[in-house]
């Protein structure tokens, strides 16, 4: 377990850093007017790849190279969730939607398959 | 000082979206207490980072015993978008002082920039109303979060609520073939790279992904690094990029929200 102080330095570290991009050039403006052409492009594709990155392992867990991941039969209930999920959240955009669907799907699959 | 009729049309505006916020909120605190973070900590963390893929993506790491340094770099990258966002509301922010536009930064998200951007003459009223709706509903909302995490029994899986919005944010994220392939990649090795040390695995996805999605550009859009600087209102050299997308893979490409 990460200890409190620990944390507050992470918290503080991540806290100063997003600040420092918020603040960047509307502080700079008139000294650098513009973002760079190539890092602007880099940017367009941060959300889909960070966001993407971040749902994977969730749902995918036992195709990780990790011999600690769970088995595929722990992960069912997570896999159909997620699948439900991606469905919902494509169809209507709505996040109450995609949270709800989600866990209500992991929670029937889940006792479905403790019922097994 | 501040056009309250303006201040008023910026809360009214971002309203429906608040909808939107709250259950992050909600999710951001409970998830962080159900992480190991003490309460204290969790507040203090909306406060400080004020961006909820971000505290997601800190506490998704740190309650995975991920390496304190890497749930850091991570929360950076998440909020790596800011620097576009800086980039183009720079210039509807340049007539307010230094003070003024420290406390407009630091207000800054999704919701708050994606309403003012498109606005023409002083924004500050506006923008204001939208951000500090926004920052309210988020401290209340984690702080509730935070004082209902506690009671909930882990058997129902709650943490599984993190994962699943961040899902909600990725379906409006994937707006073409090349983020498309951003998300692919980003996804496919941060699920094989679970096991790397340091839990680095999300790291090196979110860059496989922007890099897949980068090439995947190159290869089937015309001109897309000028394209991108447009769109944040940037490159003098953007001759190409006024012209009317003419390719099914370029629409609304470059638009980020």
């Amino acid at each position: 377990m990460t200890d409190a102080t620990t944390l507050w330095a992470v918290v503080v570290v991540a806290g100063v850093g997003t600040l420092a991009f918020r603040l960047s050039f509307v502080m700079l403006f008139g000294r650098l007017d513009s973002i760079p052409p190539r890092l602007a492009f880099a940017l367009r594709f941060v959300p889909a790849a960070v966001l993407a990155a971040l749902v994977a392992p969730a749902v995918l867990g036992p195709l990780a190279l990790d011999p600690t991941a769970t088995t595929l039969a722990d992960q069912v209930p997570r896999l159909v969730a997620g699948v439900v999920a991606v469905v919902v959240a494509w169809r209507t955009g709505n996040v109450f939607a995609t949270i709800g669907g989600g866990m209500v799907t992991l929670w029937l699959v889940g006792a479905a398959v403790a019922a097994l | 000082m501040v056009d309250r009729a303006a201040t008023l049309a910026g809360v009214r505006d971002v309203a429906p979206m608040l909808l939107g916020v709250a259950p992050f909120g909600l999710v951001a605190g409970v998830a962080a207490i159900e992480a190991g973070f003490p309460a204290e900590v969790a507040v203090g963390m909306s406060v400080l980072v004020f961006a909820g893929a971000a505290q997601l993506a800190l506490i998704e790491l740190i309650g995975g015993g991920g390496a304190p340094a890497i749930a850091a770099a991570t929360a950076l990258v998440v909020n790596l978008r800011y620097l576009m966002y800086s980039a183009s509301i720079a210039p509807q922010f340049r007539r307010y002082s230094a003070r003024w536009r420290t406390l407009l930064s630091y207000l800054m998200t999704d919701q708050a920039y994606a309403l003012t951007v498109v606005r023409e003459g002083p924004v500050r009223a506006y923008y204001l109303g939208a951000a500090l709706a926004m920052w309210i509903t988020w401290q209340v909302t984690t702080v509730a979060g935070v004082l209902v995490g506690a009671s909930i029994p882990s058997s129902w899986d709650l943490s599984f609520a993190v994962p699943l919005t961040f899902l909600a944010l990725l379906a409006p994220a994937v707006e073409g073939r090349p983020t498309l392939a951003a998300a692919l990649a980003g996804g496919a090795v941060a699920t094989l790279g679970v096991g790397l040390p340091f839990n680095a695995g999300l790291l090196a996805g979110a860059l496989s992904g922007i890099a897949a999605g980068g090439l995947f550009a190159l290869r089937t859009e015309e001109n897309p690094v000028a394209e991108a600087a447009e769109s944040v209102g940037g490159a003098e050299d953007s001759a190409d990029a006024t012209e009317e997308p003419t390719d099914p893979a370029e629409e609304g490409g470059g638009e980020q929200r």
